[in-house]
């Protein structure tokens, strides 16, 4: 039965190439996600060199080591980096990893593309790293890209333009990938409602990525007609309107936050039940709130425009429906503190990573909700309000369970065990530097200091400075984490672990029955059992 | 890979690159939404882009409402720009003349575009221009300064809750870009 299925494979039966070859021409799964995996986290420490560059430069009022030209692109570069660099390919990492194994697949459905779409994320961000280093600097008109502002950046438009491209053209591909895996591939008997929600929310952010990257694209492509071909989308002298490229770009970039939290939501839902050792709660709830989610994120996007002068009518219009996503999030929170209660609970580091999760996005959410209300969103817009919440819908959350991920499943990618206590001391430095960096912004904001903005009134130097304080300590300590992937990789604590590495996560999931580590090609053979242990 | 998944892929593959360039579309096609959505609503403050016709109205001399004028250049456009007032009180139904001056400071030629907007947006239906300056591209002779009249009313239809509005314009230089050229 096994030789039968081993020999429809006609490229699957060799092991990797050697070398360093392997990891350019690579079609495997594994191989992909370590590629993307490791380019995130090097992202993820070349946009907190930037994020510490802002900080620095904030830490006392006055100007002190940067231009504010400079210090603008910094907080452009940085956010565009974190997203598209960091946590975006970080997630399409673990999709590679862990979807083929969780239904049981032998690899991802489309190898060739899979390669071509990280290869061309690597284009794209160097093309953007490049813009640095060009007449006139990098982008510094914020993430957003905003006409008429960012029409004035020198040589660079251009080539972020392209790089937007780029990196637009590689998640479209990923997201096709991850579905046509999902619809394709899935083990007899992983119906839909079978699968572990991890796979879950992933195929609902893929359908999120191939509906809003195009638009951006479009957008992005209209600046650069405006700019060089005498076009006028958001020109006024040629009858155009700036205020629309804010509403084509928040109908993309109001999803973007979603397809960074959705698959958080996922990773959350698949550890949590593991340490709580419980099924999750409301499984089916966990899958319909998802989908709300993604689909209410499509007709909220003009909250991020209240103060453009919107009629009346627009502004409850927006403010309702923004509220109305609190309902589904609520779900989330709830099941997954149900599933934690009177769970037998442990709390190894992923599981810790989960619960501060939970706690701080909390947080976030309810930043949010109260940013959804128009009339005093007059007040938080564009202040360090608004930076407070979504740092903290991104920070302690996205960024937390991509680490708790990696705890999670290290073991099991490697065979080896990392160094618990390290990564606890990892966990709690976190914690609480997150905090110290990020509470202190709600008061600076609420008080009135604007973002983007290189220097300040000194009423807000005290902040600032706990603020500059907690951010070192937590950039310096995500330095552990990479210091436990490497010792891990190269055999950790030495103990061997088992199969399923945490007690009893065979009933979970279904890569907790293949070998630890696991052997190149996935499942060749279709597992026999579908676990069913999360309903 | 067997054949029959392969087919599969294809045709998924094939739906979902239908539903990309769709959407890569309806980027493009939020632009005319935006503008023919706008101007059903009225939601964005854009005064008609032609003159209308002279109707006649029954002047309401029980209501006035204050108008007032901004006048402003885009990216330092070389050019004075002022109202011969700053704001007036007017009565809904009757036909009013304001003056505009602008005068080129350079000495070439230039072309420049005036583009209006309403404050509140939703007053923008209710004021009519029968003649105005920001209707075409204006020429400018080297330094020559231009008297140009506005003459417009406010349709009585206008709601109550309107007491005071706002006619700001933008003039923006052209020359480098404008077809005339
Ligand atoms: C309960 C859920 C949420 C609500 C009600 C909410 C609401 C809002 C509102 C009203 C704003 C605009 C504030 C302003 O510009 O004045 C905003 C900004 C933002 N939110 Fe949220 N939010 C929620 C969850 C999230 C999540 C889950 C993420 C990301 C993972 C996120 C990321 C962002 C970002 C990045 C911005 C700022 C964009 C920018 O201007 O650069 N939010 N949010
Ligand atoms: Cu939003």
């Amino acid at each position: 039965m096994s030789a039968n299925v081993a020999a429809h494979d006609d490229h699957h039966d060799h092991g990797p190439e050697k070398g360093i070859v392997r990891w350019i021409v690579t079609t495997n799964h594994k191989d992909i996600g370590t590629l993307y995996l490791a380019f995130a986290l090097v992202m993820f420490f070349v946009g907190g060199t930037m994020a510490l560059i802002i900080r620095s430069e904030l830490f006392e009022p006055g100007m002190q080591f940067v231009d504010p030209q400079f210090f603008n692109s910094m907080t452009t570069m940085h956010a565009l980096v974190m997203v598209f660099g960091a946590v975006m390919p970080a997630f399409v990492g673990l999709a590679n990893w862990q979807i083929p194994m969780m239904i049981g697949a032998p690899d991802m459905a489309l190898p060739r593309m899979n390669n071509m779409s990280f290869w061309m994320l690597v284009a794209g961000v160097l093309l953007l790293a490049s813009t640095l280093f060009m007449e006139g600097g990098a982008p510094a008109g914020g993430w957003t890209l905003y006409p008429p502002l960012v029409l004035q950046t020198g040589d660079a438009l251009p080539f972020a333009i392209f790089s937007v491209h780029l990196l637009g053209i590689s998640s479209i591909m990923g997201a096709i990938n991850v579905i046509a895996t999902i619809f394709n591939m899935r083990a007899p008997g992983m119906t839909l409602m079978k699968m572990p929600l991890f796979v879950w929310t992933w195929l609902i952010t893929a359908f999120l990525l191939i509906a809003i990257m195009p638009v951006f694209a479009g957008a992005v492509t209209m600046l650069l007609t405006d700019r060089f071909f005498d076009t006028s989308f958001f020109d006024a002298a040629g009858g155009g309107d700036p205020v629309l490229y804010q509403h084509i770009f928040w109908f993309f970039g109001h999803p973007e936050v979603y397809v960074m939290i959705l698959p958080t939501f996922g990773v959350a839902s698949t550890i949590i039940p593991v340490f709580a050792r419980k099924p999750l709660f409301g499984y089916a709830s966990m899958v319909y709130a998802t989908a709300a989610i993604a689909f209410l994120s499509f007709i909220v996007w003009a909250h991020h425009m209240f103060t453009v002068g919107m009629p009346v009518a627009g502004e409850l219009y927006f403010m309702y429906a923004t509220m109305l996503i609190a309902v589904p999030t609520g779900v989330k929170i709830f099941n997954w503190t149900a599933t934690m209660w009177k769970g037998a609970m442990t709390f190894e580091t992923p599981m810790l990573f989960s619960i501060a999760f939970v706690v701080l996005f909390t947080m976030g959410g309810f930043t949010g909700l109260m940013m959804a209300v128009a009339p005093v969103d007059f007040q938080y817009h564009d202040t360090y309000f608004i930076v407070a919440h979504f740092h903290y819908t991104l920070v302690p959350a996205s960024i937390f369970i991509l680490m708790a991920a990696g705890y999670f499943w290290l073991p099991k990618w490697t065979g080896n065990m990392y160094n618990e206590r390290i990564g606890k001391l990892h966990f709690w430095l976190s914690a609480i530097s997150v905090n110290i960096l990020f509470f202190p912004q709600h008061f600076l904001g609420l008080a009135g200091m604007p973002r983007r903005i290189p220097d300040y009134a000194v009423q807000f130097a005290d902040w600032n400075m706990i603020s500059s304080i907690g951010a070192f300590i937590y950039g310096f300590s995500q330095l552990l984490f990479v210091y436990i992937v490497i010792d891990t990789i190269r055999g950790g604590t030495g103990e061997k672990v088992t199969d399923e590495v945490w007690e009893d996560a065979k009933k979970h999931s279904l890569e907790w029955t293949l070998p630890s580590p696991p052997p190149y090609h996935s499942f060749t053979t279709p597992p026999e059992k579908i676990p069913t242990e999360h309903f | 890979m067997n054949e029959d998944l392969k087919q599969k892929n294809t045709r998924l593959i094939k739906k979902l690159m239908f539903v990309v360039l769709g959407m890569f579309g309806f980027g493009y096609a939020l632009v005319p939404i935006y503008d023919v959505f706008c101007d059903i609503t009225g939601l964005n403050g854009k005064t008609a882009e032609e003159a209308v016709q002279e109707g006649v109205y029954q002047v309401d001399v029980s209501r006035e409402l204050t108008l007032e004028f901004v006048t402003s250049l885009n990216k330092k456009a070389p050019l004075k720009f002022s109202s011969e007032v700053k704001k007036m009180k007017l009565h809904p139904g009757k036909y009013y003349t304001v003056n505009f001056y602008a005068e080129n400071l350079t000495d070439k030629k230039m072309l420049a575009r005036a583009i209006p907007s309403v404050t509140p947006g939703l007053a923008a239906e209710f004021l009519k221009k029968t003649e105005c300056f920001c209707f075409s591209e204006q020429e400018f002779k080297p330094l020559e300064r231009k008297v140009m009249p506005v003459r417009f009313v406010i349709d009585p239809k206008i709601p109550e809750r309107f007491k005071t509005v706002t006619l700001a314009y933008t003039f923006f230089d052209n020359t480098e870009t404008s077809v005339k050229n």
